[in-house]
């Protein structure tokens, strides 16, 4: 995966994930034309479309729009289940999530994404582990702030 | 001073703004608390500061003064801070500023912490954002971590190794070792990361794709992973839809994809798994599909055997009935990358795919209609056709060009009959014409002239769409293209294959000259129907009408036309008695080697300004002080468009000798050609293909007996002979002149004339001197075009000046050896 965009109906942005380095005007440029190339697609057609040299795989939950870059390679179909996977991510960690979870907590959104994936790739396929991490993490920031914790290694 | 504001608290007030004036006027606010925040060092809320920056980054507002603070954070022993630290950097940092380097000893820090959270943030952001110089100085520790017991870690350090091999390929070989015992991992997170890693190095390296093939056996090694997945029970933690783990799944099936490419061995190893991977997966969420579409390609791309083969077609095929939009985009792709190898597999499922064109996406469309094209053939070409054209009519316009092309190629190569090629090409004009491509116009013509028994028919259709409709101007120009040539087979109302209308000389010149004064014609149009009436002034009996339309034009703003006007003007006046040859009707035009839509067609009688490049001028007429040109163009030379700028002066004396030779031979067709020595003239390269210009002594030559074809006072002209590719017919003819006496001869000129049956066409000469005592001599070539092998006459007249007089004469050429017409 190239990069991930989360967008609202009205073309507003909430989360970004670049995994390939290019410049703030780049990534500026590419989520503007991306955004309005998605969103003037209409309901019923598929969720895939090549742009540029890229293959975009798009889905919309409720009022947000996740998008996709993938590279000629790679599956789109499995793609999908990414993006859907992350969704189930977010809803168990917020119980029912919404977009305003996503807009209020949008930290937490990037630190469930990277327990997920990592360059682009998926790093752990069960649910559970993921948001086990999560919440161990989690666990750390709230109760150990001020020192060093020594926690045993989990497999 | 007072505590920052809160992340949510921001979040909160930003929402409420109205305007994006208000919202910027609050961002600007916090920023510059912000700001001085930072300035003060404010270890305690750094890291709110940040976070709050890190969604007005978000917004789109600059937050590059917080990349320090970023580093600062990372550098901080709290989790919390690190956390959103690391965070900033991928965000804010990118490896084009010098700045992210500080990073790499934060990094190298912590990948040795002993918190693994630590550790993992570090390996995230490494293998996220990390630069060549950052992964050079780190790999070393992902290597170690690589090895690590932990599975978190081990699962992250295999992805991060990922990145430092695609950013620093030469580090490949340093993880080798690392490799060795991933795969008997138990962990799940581990397995799949190490699939994407091995996966990595074997499409990078052929030396560690045959390494991992033969040393590693890591084919049976998957495959019994991947058997254990379908076998095995029911298993919650991995479970989706009832499918164990198809993350993992596809990712096996795709590194068996590059491990089975090209590889015999291999691709055995893997062809049950293959097939029970094909046969039993669940194909009723799109998970199950995901893996099918997976093996499917695994499948085409490694060395299969043919049932396997077959059954992935048949997925593929099951596929495009599938409700599921996605499903039928992804079997339109694959069955695309499919069909020049498996071509009759893919056949069979044809109506599904033609029935796809009439889906309402339009990636889907275009699929279609790329797969459509490659399956047209011979047998089907009707059916293909009809589908092809109704999917022409109502496609957006982006596909037309593309489709009428494709039309247009397929038409060529499979057309079952001549009407219905010409019928289909008519279809395509009148429902696409602007979007067809320029180099349609000529061949369409080359294609009517071509067919001698449907011109009527042609031209009624023609002459009808005309009637409907003159926006379009590809259809318009070969419309009046065959008005002019076949106009009088309109007006005679022959037509045999369908009922032939009524149709007066009036009504015809009506309508062309509707092309000329109306706004929708192209200039380029606007040339063809000029043309167009002309030619008609020898098919029709309204001369009158027509002169006045000509000298009307004399006067055009537009010079391309005015040009026309006046050329043919002068036709009328000066020329009459040349008009009827000039004007004929055009031979048959040959093609050369069809090899699609940018063909070169040759002409052998009158150039026509389609062939060229429609921007020049046209050859067909021109004044009559260029007389000898004005043979050149009877004879066919090709008179390339770039010397008609200049108008050289010619003798009048020139025209008469044309006379003269047009009356001893009674030709019509080909009358005698002259050269223009003075005009220097390029040979138009297409001419020659498949023809060498100066075919002297080559063994093709040697075939065709030389022969002397005129000797006397010293000038002796010998011809040679070779045959022309790719047409046998023509007979490709050198002169050699030479001169044994002891003066030279200057302004040498070569005429030659042939009986009716054939056509004749010389090239420019040499020279026009002829060296004394045989020093030399003066080459030209004739191509002579003999369709019904009649045995080949020639009456050649020579003039020139020698000793300071002029000297003319007259021979006829008999003694052609057999060979050079049979």
């Amino acid at each position: 995966m190239q990069f991930m965009l989360l967008f609202s109906r009205q073309g507003k942005l909430r989360l970004q994930k670049w995994y390939v380095p290019l410049c703030d005007k780049e990534k500026k440029k590419i989520t503007r034309e991306l955004v309005q190339t998605v969103l003037a697609r209409k309901p019923k057609m598929c969720s895939f479309l090549e742009w540029r040299d890229l293959k975009i795989v798009y889905k919309r939950y409720a009022s947000l729009y996740f998008c996709c870059a993938i590279e000629d390679q790679d599956n789109e179909l499995i793609t999908l289940e990414i993006i859907h996977r992350y969704v189930e991510l977010l809803d168990k960690y917020f119980g029912s999530v919404c977009e305003l979870d996503i807009i209020f907590n949008f930290e937490k959104a990037y630190f469930i994404l990277d327990e997920f994936l990592l360059g682009g790739e998926a790093q752990e396929t069960s649910k559970k582990n993921v948001l086990k991490a999560i919440e161990q993490a989690d666990l750390l920031q709230e109760n150990l702030d001020f020192q060093i914790c020594l926690l045993p290694a989990p497999t | 001073m007072p505590a920052p504001i809160r992340l949510r608290e921001l979040i909160r007030t930003i929402r409420t703004a109205r305007t994006q004036a208000e919202e910027r006027e609050m961002i600007q606010k916090e920023c510059a608390a912000i700001r001085s925040s930072f300035r003060e060092e404010d270890n305690t809320y750094r890291c709110r500061n940040v976070a709050k920056l890190l969604y007005m980054h978000m917004l789109g507002y600059p937050a590059h003064f917080g990349q320090l603070e970023c580093l600062k954070l990372i550098a901080s022993q709290k989790f919390t801070d690190k956390r959103i630290g690391y965070l900033g950097a991928m965000l804010l940092l990118d490896e084009r500023q010098d700045v992210h380097l500080l990073m790499t000893n934060c990094i190298k820090n912590d990948l040795n912490h002993s918190t693994q959270y630590v550790q993992g943030l570090a390996l995230c952001t490494l293998g996220c954002m990390g630069s060549s110089e950052m992964c050079r100085d780190l790999a070393g520790e992902v290597e170690k971590l690589l090895k690590t017991s932990n599975s978190y870690l081990r699962k992250k350090a295999a992805l991060c190794a990922v990145h430092v091999i695609r950013k620093v390929p030469e580090l490949m070989e340093m993880f080798l070792p690392a490799t060795k015992n991933l795969l008997s991992e138990k962990n799940h997170g581990v397995l799949h990361t190490s699939v994407v890693l091995l996966t990595e190095m074997c499409e990078r390296s052929p030396d560690m794709l045959s390494h991992f093939r033969k040393n590693e056996k890591l084919v049976p090694q998957l495959v019994r992973i991947l058997k254990n997945l379908i076998m095995s029970g029911y298993s919650p933690e991995h479970d989706v839809s009832g499918i164990s783990d198809p993350f993992l799944q596809v990712r096996i099936l795709r590194l068996l994809r590059i491990l089975g490419k090209g590889d015999d061995d291999s691709s055995e190893a893997m062809n049950d798994i293959l097939a029970q991977v094909a046969t039993n997966t669940e194909t009723s969420k799109n998970v199950g599909n995901a893996i099918l579409y997976e093996t499917v390609l695994t499948i085409m791309d490694i060395k299969s055997e043919s049932g396997l083969r077959v059954l992935a077609i048949n997925i593929l095929g099951r596929f495009l009935l599938n409700n599921d939009k996605n499903i039928r985009y992804v079997a339109l792709t694959s069955l695309l990358k499919t069909v020049q190898t498996d071509h009759n597999a893919v056949q069979r499922h044809r109506s599904t795919i033609v029935d796809c064109l009439k889906d309402l996406d339009v990636s889907i469309k275009r699929r279609a209609m790329e797969l459509s094209f490659a399956l047209v053939n011979g047998n089907n070409i009707r059916g293909m056709m009809k589908e092809l054209l109704y999917f022409l009519d109502s496609c957006d316009p982006d596909f037309k060009a593309d489709c009428a092309s494709g039309i247009f190629l397929a038409a060529e190569k499979y057309a079952p009959s001549k009407r219905w090629h010409i019928d289909t090409i008519m279809r395509v004009l009148t429902t696409a014409g602007s979007y067809v491509r320029d180099d349609s116009v000529p061949n369409l013509i080359q294609l009517i002239t071509n067919s001698v028994e449907m011109h009527a028919y042609t031209v009624q259709r023609l002459y009808k769409a005309l009637l409907d409709d003159i926006s379009q101007q590809p259809l318009v120009q070969v419309a009046s293209w065959c008005i002019g040539e076949y106009g009088d087979l309109l007006v005679s109302g022959q037509c045999e294959e369908e009922e032939p209308i009524q149709v007066s000389e009036d009504e015809v010149l009506d309508v062309l000259e509707g092309l000329l004064v109306s706004n929708l014609s192209t200039p380029v149009t606007r040339g063809y129907s000029l043309t167009a009436i002309m030619k008609l002034s020898t098919r029709f009996s309204s001369l009158n009408r027509i002169k006045k339309v000509v000298s009307i034009y004399g006067s055009s703003i537009d010079v391309e036309l005015q040009q026309r006007a006046v050329e043919y003007n002068a036709l009328f006046k000066k020329y009459d008695h040349m008009r009827s040859a000039l004007l004929e009707r055009m031979p048959i035009m040959e093609k050369t080697a069809t090899n699609g839509p940018a063909e070169i067609v040759q002409t052998n009688g009158e150039t026509d300004s389609t062939i060229l490049d429609t921007k020049h001028l046209p050859n067909i007429t021109q004044p009559a002080s260029q007389a000898n040109d004005l043979l050149d163009l009877l004879g066919g030379n090709d008179v390339v468009p770039v010397i008609q700028t200049t108008v050289p002066t010619k003798p009048a004396s020139a025209g008469g000798e044309l006379l003269d030779l047009l009356g001893d031979l009674s030709l019509t067709g080909g009358p005698t050609p002259t050269p223009a020595p003075s005009v220097p003239m390029s040979q138009p390269p297409f001419l020659l293909d498949g023809l060498t210009s100066q075919p002297l002594f080559n063994d093709i030559a040697a075939v065709i007996p030389p022969m002397t074809a005129y000797n006397k006072n010293g000038l002796k002209i010998e011809f040679t002979f070779e045959r022309s590719n790719p047409n046998p017919n023509i007979a490709v003819i050198t002169i050699h002149a030479t001169n044994s006496t002891e003066a030279e001869m200057t302004e040498f000129v070569f005429q030659a004339a042939v009986p009716k049956t054939f056509q004749l066409q010389l090239l420019s000469p040499s020279s026009n001197v002829v060296p004394a005592l045989n020093q030399g001599s003066v080459t030209q070539v004739i191509r002579v075009l003999n369709p019904q092998k009649q045995q080949l006459r020639m009456r050649i007249k020579l003039t020139y000046t020698h000793k300071g007089s002029p000297v003319q004469d007259l021979a006829e050429v008999n003694n052609f050896p057999p060979q050079s017409w049979q």
